[in-house]
Formats: structure tokens, C-alpha cells, sequence
């Protein structure tokens, strides 16, 4: 790839990029969010055009105008989220869209899809149905159905986000694999363990731009930092204990069934103490929206009883149990999904949990005024003005004004979900910060977290959560990744 | 497949360069609409002189122009109320003629009432059929998810066919000599003029303003704007999102039901089951031109209204149809949805040589070799 430029507004997405991938290379793509590493892949897919520049492949000039164009060329992406249909078999899904002939020759596509994974070290069942299989097995059939059309330049994107350290370790089985079959693999990340651990070379974009391109066993961690962020930044997190613990919240045999009709909580138990984090760890969907719900009230649950100082608030509305001093700074995947309202300015942001509290009829909007000042002040939140609309933030900003006006209002208990996605690292690192100052003053947080290294510095205890069960409350001191991965997959039970 | 142009996306348009785009599309549409005249064997600059002429070129006409905004905005608010909050009420014809209903109920049964008693109790019952009419889809909605769009859709067929039952049948004036028509109300029960006009222009400005503010700086405006926003929020900060749902819907449905009233008041003196004229529906085009705003939907149902006062006139005049009038509504609401579209993304023509040369790969500029 050559001199890629891509904007997208006056935002160039990518500023002229050079890449260059060989064949048998695990090439990694390292940079923060937004720092353009899907765009440019998408570019490489066929799923965007770029404004300017040229793709080559086998030195030959490409113009991929259609993710078809890319398959033809041997280019084949999966995707953070599967693309897969659900009740359909493994088979059928590696077909789909392959449209070759009008009939389909299942005895010899049985046959090509099994020489094709015993080629790759593969572990794919033809005939399994997509909705029987683990995520594991999910991503293994996304990759051989890559291969099935014949591609031989690999693109994954954040392929480890949803899998357990086992099966991180298999997935990395399967990819050198692919390099010593002689294909070229690229993953796209930002966690600094895996690259370190699969890569060949590494490019590292920022802001749109590649700052290096590095062979990965001359390059240290802290230097790969450096050229994310472009400053040096201090990686230390400072966890405190304190004695004097007393009880806040007691969760007693909690079981919920979620919308979807699937048992998502099932019979949690656990207690929470007052200058304590407790970490919440578990593979992506294992019930950690469930638990923040359901103790925020929003999600109501079958069996079991929550006490609050005492107080059994399962079955209060989330207006009463907010009342009661329990903030939820829930962050989903699409940050102002829930909890700030995008075209909205900061202060009628913060207007969201004043105004109840307010009598009569008429909405004051004076005294949130005030407190956006502080907290844009506090939280050093970079904005034209109070007034600007959330949405027209970026993301660590949007995230300090969620967190400043949940931990203005004096919590007891703070319920923070995934609370420094997407943030680049220097912002999330300043929201521990805040977590730990919390901590202090006395009140109890509720931490979900992704990152295993994180969960274990910056937290107390870890309860490990896997298909909606507590598979293990552990001294965050004391335990290791491998200890907490074995507990996401299910422990021994 | 090339083309000669790229699109992108662009950041915040500028108010006045927003305001620019809209006012060219409105040109455009304009241009359009009178192409579709001359299609038609018709003179554009005519017609549309003619419409303005229609519409303002004297004291009655003026007054008819008026006569039709005092609906349209009063209905427009109505609907803004529920799209504020992403309810999408295209109810409004069935919960105009319930209002109508209920208010002709109380006219036909006090008429000897005096009026400023009995037009208040109109009013009432006109907000509280509509109301209720509205209440229905909500209900639905709060409790069990239901697709508003077609559940109020649906009510409007309800509402006109009932009205047309009550005409034909057992409220038929027995005096009409089997004609189908209810009888006319008592004076009382009619809206007095005031400065020439009936009095339901003072009602409109009044609710204008009493919807802005509500919407504007009232608790439960603001409520009614976070749940359109983003439902997962409301829930989240603890709103009651299905008593939100209701409320801004009962106020939804009663504003156009007082529709209703207005127009069986003062200008059928009576219930007909084509009272509300379309109102229901126009309202929709007028609040989304109005972008959700209560005072601007005031200007833009007065334009409107020229546009409706302006079609009944041309087809006196020049003897066309005024479905004519009702093309040029059409095109115009086609362009300013479609400026949408220029709002966000910037459109950029590249010619079609550079676009074949960007296709096959050759880098043209900026092309910084690895």
C-alpha cells in the first residue's frame, strides 16, 4: 500500500500511509482508537476507497472497488463481529456467497473444507450449526472461511478481544500456522502482550499517520508506547488498601433471565466494601450488563435479593435506588448509548440526574451550569464550551463528563462498565486515577473491565464471571492472568 | 462503475451556510415544480403568481389564508410534542375528528348553554377525545412495544369512518329533508370573531408560545426529549419512560384535538367527516420543515397555508386542479429532506479522467512512496 489518504470531514482518517506486508509475516497494527488502523484495512478489503494513493498486490496495481474485488485478489478480513448466520452449519456458512455452480456437491465440499483444516490445524465440525458453537469455534470458521475462497493475505481485526487466554493461545497456534503456510497474516490491536508474543513486525499508526515500521524482537513495550501516544507516559497504577472495610452492597443468589430468554445471571453471590474496587472479569456476554442492571434497577431479576446498608433494593425503581447514593456509570459499546444523550451540551448532560430533584414544574438549569464549570474544570475536559454538544467530544472526554457528574453527585457505590474503552492511554489512565481517589473517599466501585493486567493492578478483589456464574472471587494481590483466564472459561466446573 | 464525483463526509455546516442550502433547495424545488407545470400545459410564473395573488392579494383572501394556518400550526404542535420524543403520531386526522367529535357532542347536547361556559367545556372535551384517541397507540407502545406508525395510521381510518357513521345514521338532522348532515350548532357553541378573524388565532399564538416553553424549560419537556434521544438514558437516569410516553402523547393528541374543535366551531359549525381536511397529515410536512421548533412551525404553516389558500385558488382562476398545489407540496418537502443529505457530506466533482486515473491506481498527488 502506497501513500493512502482517506478523509472523512475535514478529519484525514489516513494521511499517506506506506505499508507493506510479505507473504509468511504476522504483521501487526498497532495505534489507539481512531488512530486509523480499521480504515486502512477497510481500504485493503474493499469496503472504502481511498481518496489517494495505490494498493499493489504481488506487485501488481489493484483497484478494489468491492470486498468481492478483495476475496478475488486473495484478500480476506475478519471482522471483530462475526459475519456469520446463525442458523445455518458451519458448511453452509462457508459457502454463502462463494456462488459457484447451481447445486451444491456436499460430499466434496464436506471433503475440501475438511482437507482445508487439517492443511491449517483447523477444528471445524461441517455440520455443526453457528449457534451451538463457542466463540472460539466461531472465529476458527470465519478464518476457514477466508481460506475457502482462497485467500492468502489474512486481516484481523481485534481478533482477541472476545476469547479467553486459552483460546488466544489456540488462535495464535492457528496463525503461525497460516505464516508457515506462506500466508500473509495482519492483526490490527492495541494490546502491546499479544503483539509482543506473535508478531513479525509491527507498524504503528498514529493519528492517521504511520510513525514506524519496527521488527518486533528489536523493540521493547515502553518504546512501542511512546510511538502510540507520542510522549512517554507513566504506566503505574497506585492501589491503596485500607482496613477499615465495612459492607455496602450484599448480592445474594441473583438470577436473571434477559430479554433474549437466556439465564444471563445465575445465582450470583457477592459482597462489596466501602474503599474497595471490585473488578469484574469475564469473556464479552458472560453477564456483566446483567449484573450492572440489575443493581442499578433497570433489569429485573428472577430470583434472589440485593441489600444495600441493609436494604433489599431489588425490585426499587431506578429512581429510588439512585435516591439511595448508588451510581451506575455504565458505558456500553456505543458510549452515549446510555447515560448522556449526544446532542445535548454538558450542562443539560448533567441536568439528566439534577432535575428530579428539583420541585415543581419548571427546569432550573442554574446550578448545573455551576457544577459543568467544575467538572470541566476537575476532570480538565477539553471543550469549545459547556455548551457543546457531548457527541462532538471525543471519546475520553465524553467518558470524564459520564464519570465527573456520576462522582459529583457523591456516590456510595459506582458501577463503571468498561469505563476507558476506546480512550487513548494516557486518558485512561486517568480515570483509574479518579477510580482510586474515590476509592479513598470511601466509596465502593463495581469495575468491569476487559484488560486482564489492568483488572489485576488496579483492583482489590476480582470476581470472575462466566456464562452468568461467579466462577471465583479472587485476592486481585495475589492472582495471575492465567489463574483468572482458567475462571472466564469456567473453572473446573 | 466510475463516477465524476466523490462524496464525504463533512463536519458542522455553518448556520448561514445551512440556511443557504435550505433556501436553495426550497429555489430548486420551486424550479422543479414549475417544470412539472409546463408538463402540464401550464405557465409556472403564472400560477405561482396567481397562488400569491390567492393567497395574499386581498383583505378576504388574506383572512382565508389565515383561516387555514390557525389548523395547520395548531396540529403542527401536536405532532411536534410526539416527535420530539421519536413517537411517530400520524394519527393526527383521527385524533382532529375525535376531538371534533367530542366537542360536537357537548355543542349538540348544551346549546343553550352560554358561551363562555360552554366553549371552555367544547375545548375541554375536544382535548380529551383527542387525547384519549392518542392514548390508544401509546398505551400500546409503552406496554407491548407496538409500531406506532401504523397503529395511528390505522386510528385515522376509525375516527372518519365513526364521524361518517354518526352523519349518516343516528345523528342525521331528522330537518335536513334526508340529507346527510348533523345539524348545525347553537350561536353559542360558535368561536366569536375577533379583529375580523375567528378566535381561534389568539388560542394559536397562545399554544405556540406555551409549547415552547414547555418543551424549552419544563421538566417534562426536557423528559420528552431524552426519551427521543436515547431510551436506554431516560431509563438509566431513572425517568418513567411508558408514563413519559403517555403524557406526551395525551398532550400530543389533545392539541389536535382541539383542532377539532377550532374547525367545528368555527368553521363547519357542525361535525363533518371531512373536517379535518388533511390538517393531520399536512402537519407532519410542516413540523419536520420546522425541524421540531414550536415558533418556527408558526412561520412555516403561515407559508404553508399560502401554498393551501394559494391551490384553492387557481382552481378558480385558472381552473386547475388543486391538486397542482398539492405537486408543489410534495417537491418541496422532497428537496428540503433531500438538503439533508448536502448537510452531511460534501460533494466534490472530480471530473471524469481524474476518477478513471484515482480507479487504476496511479497515484496523482500527495503520493509519498514508501
Amino acid at each position: 500500500m502506497r501513500g493512502i489518504t482517506k478523509s472523512f470531514g475535514s478529519a484525514k482518517a489516513n494521511d499517506r500511509i506506506g505499508l507493506t506486508v510479505y507473504s509468511g509475516e504476522i504483521h501487526a497494527l498497532l495505534g489507539e482508537n481512531g488512530a486509523g488502523k480499521s480504515t486502512l484495512m477497510n481500504m485493503l478489503s474493499g469496503i472504502y476507497r481511498p481518496d489517494s494513493g495505490s494498493i499493489f498486490i504481488n506487485g501488481k496495481a489493484a483497484h478494489l472497488t468491492s470486498p468481492k474485488d478483495a476475496i478475488a485478489k486473495g484478500i480476506g478480513m475478519i471482522h471483530q463481529h462475526f459475519k456469520l448466520v446463525d442458523v445455518l452449519t458451519a458448511r453452509d456458512n462457508i459457502i454463502l456467497g462463494g456462488g459457484s455452480g447451481f447445486f451444491l456437491r456436499e460430499k466434496e465440499l464436506n471433503e475440501k473444507i475438511l482437507r482445508l483444516s487439517d492443511q491449517y490445524g483447523l477444528d471445524v465440525k461441517p455440520a455443526k450449526k453457528v449457534y451451538e458453537m463457542s466463540v472460539g469455534e466461531k472465529q476458527t470458521l470465519e478464518i476457514l472461511k477466508v481460506l475457502y475462497r482462497g485467500a492468502r493475505i489474512l486481516i484481523l481485526d481485534e481478533p482477541t478481544a472476545v476469547l479467553t487466554p486459552q483460546e488466544i493461545e489456540k488462535l495464535f497456534a492457528i496463525i503461525r500456522n497460516m505464516k508457515a503456510r506462506g500466508c500473509a497474516v495482519i492483526i490490527i490491536t492495541h494490546k502491546l502482550g499479544e503483539v509482543m508474543a506473535i508478531s513479525d513486525r509491527i507498524t504503528v499508526l498514529r493519528r492517521g499517520e504511520a510513525i514506524a515500521t519496527v521488527e518486533t524482537n528489536r523493540v521493547e513495550i515502553p518504546a512501542l508506547i511512546e510511538m502510540m501516544v507520542g510522549r512517554k507516559v507513566d504506566l503505574s497504577i497506585k492501589r491503596v488498601r485500607y482496613e477499615d472495610r465495612k459492607e455496602l452492597l450484599r448480592v445474594d443468589g441473583v438470577t436473571v433471565i434477559n430479554h433474549e430468554k437466556k439465564t444471563a445471571l445465575d445465582g450470583v453471590s457477592f459482597t462489596l466494601h466501602g474503599h474497595e474496587i471490585l473488578g469484574v472479569a469475564g469473556v464479552a456476554g458472560s453477564g456483566q450488563k446483567e449484573l450492572c442492571e440489575t443493581i442499578a434497577g433497570l433489569q429485573e431479576a428472577e430470583k434472589g435479593r440485593i441489600f444495600f446498608e441493609n436494604e433489599n433494593i431489588l425490585g426499587k425503581t431506578p429512581r429510588d435506588i439512585i435516591r439511595l447514593g448508588i451510581r451506575m456509570g455504565f458505558i456500553p459499546e456505543d458510549r452515549l448509548g446510555m447515560g448522556l444523550v449526544g446532542s445535548m451540551d454538558i450542562v443539560q448532560n448533567i441536568i439528566l440526574k439534577e432535575y428530579q430533584n428539583q420541585r415543581g414544574f419548571i427546569l432550573r438549569r442554574g446550578p448545573s451550569v455551576e457544577k459543568a464549570k467544575q467538572i470541566v474544570d476537575r476532570l480538565e475536559i477539553q471543550t469549545p464550551s459547556i455548551r457543546t454538544p457531548v457527541s462532538r467530544l471525543s471519546g475520553g472526554n465524553i467518558q470524564k463528563v459520564l464519570l465527573g457528574r456520576e462522582i459529583d453527585s457523591n456516590p456510595k457505590v459506582l458501577i463503571t462498565a468498561y469505563p476507558v474503552r476506546g480512550l487513548d492511554i494516557g486518558a485512561s489512565y486517568r480515570i483509574y486515577d479518579l477510580l482510586g481517589e474515590q476509592k479513598g473517599r470511601g466509596v465502593g466501585i463495581i469495575f468491569i473491565g476487559e484488560d486482564l493486567d489492568v483488572l489485576i493492578e488496579l483492583c482489590d478483589r476480582i470476581l470472575v464471571l462466566s456464562g452468568g456464574k461467579v466462577t471465583g472471587i479472587l485476592d486481585a494481590a495475589q492472582a495471575s492472568k492465567e489463574e483468572v483466564g482458567f475462571l472466564m472459561a469456567g473453572g473446573a466446573a | 462503475m466510475i463516477l465524476p464525483f466523490k462524496i464525504a463526509k463533512r463536519d458542522d455546516v455553518p448556520k448561514n451556510k445551512a440556511a443557504l442550502i435550505l433556501i436553495l433547495s426550497i429555489v430548486l424545488a420551486l424550479v422543479l415544480s414549475g417544470v412539472v407545470l409546463l408538463f402540464f400545459g401550464l405557465n409556472p410564473i403564472k400560477v405561482f403568481g396567481t397562488i400569491v395573488t390567492g393567497s395574499l392579494g386581498s383583505a378576504m383572501r388574506i383572512q382565508q389564508t389565515l383561516i387555514k394556518a390557525i389548523p395547520l400550526t395548531i396540529a403542527s404542535l401536536g405532532i411536534l410534542v410526539a416527535f420530539k420524543m421519536k413517537f411517530w403520531n400520524i394519527g393526527g386526522e383521527g385524533q382532529i375528528m375525535m376531538g371534533a367529535f367530542a366537542a360536537s357532542w357537548v355543542a349538540l347536547n348544551n346549546g343553550d348553554l352560554p358561551s363562555p361556559i360552554l366553549l371552555p367545556l367544547m375545548a375541554v372535551a375536544a382535548i380529551v377525545g383527542g387525547g384519549v384517541w392518542a392514548l390508544i397507540p401509546a398505551l400500546f407502545k409503552a406496554r407491548m412495544g407496538t409500531n406506532e406508525t401504523i397503529f395511528t395510521l390505522m386510528m385515522n381510518y376509525i375516527a372518519i369512518k365513526f364521524v361518517t357513521y354518526l352523519q349518516y345514521g343516528p345523528w342525521k338532522d331528522p330537518a335536513a329533508k334526508g340529507f346527510p348532515k348533523i345539524p348545525a350548532f347553537s350561536g353559542n357553541a360558535v368561536l366569536p370573531n375577533v379583529f375580523g378573524l375567528h378566535a381561534g388565532w389568539i388560542i394559536m399564538i397562545i399554544l405556540v408560545a406555551a409549547v415552547f416553553l414547555f418543551m424549552n424549560y419544563t421538566k417534562k419537556g426536557y423528559e420528552i426529549t431524552v426519551v427521543g434521544e436515547s431510551l436506554d438514558t431516560a431509563r438509566y437516569a431513572g425517568m418513567n419512560v411508558s408514563a413519559i410516553i403517555l403524557v406526551a402523547m395525551s398532550i400530543s393528541g389533545g392539541l389536535l384535538g382541539l383542532v377539532g374543535m377550532v374547525q367545528a366551531s368555527a368553521i363547519e359549525h357542525t361535525l363533518t367527516w371531512g373536517l379535518s381536511s388533511g390538517y393531520g397529515f399536512t402537519a407532519i410536512i410542516t413540523t419536520w420543515l420546522a425541524r421540531l421548533n414550536a415558533i418556527t412551525t408558526l412561520f412555516v404553516c403561515l407559508a404553508f397555508a399560502m401554498l393551501l389558500q394559494g391551490a384553492d385558488y387557481i382552481q378558480l382562476a385558472l381552473n386547475v386542479p388543486s391538486s397542482v398545489a398539492g405537486i408543489v407540496e410534495g417537491i418541496i418537502l422532497f428537496f428540503v429532506l433531500g438538503s439533508d443529505f448536502f448537510l452531511r457530506y460534501r460533494v466534490q466533482w472530480i471530473g471524469l479522467a481524474r476518477a478513471r486515473a484515482e480507479a487504476d491506481g496511479l497515484p496523482l498527488r500527495g503520493g509519498a512512496a514508501e
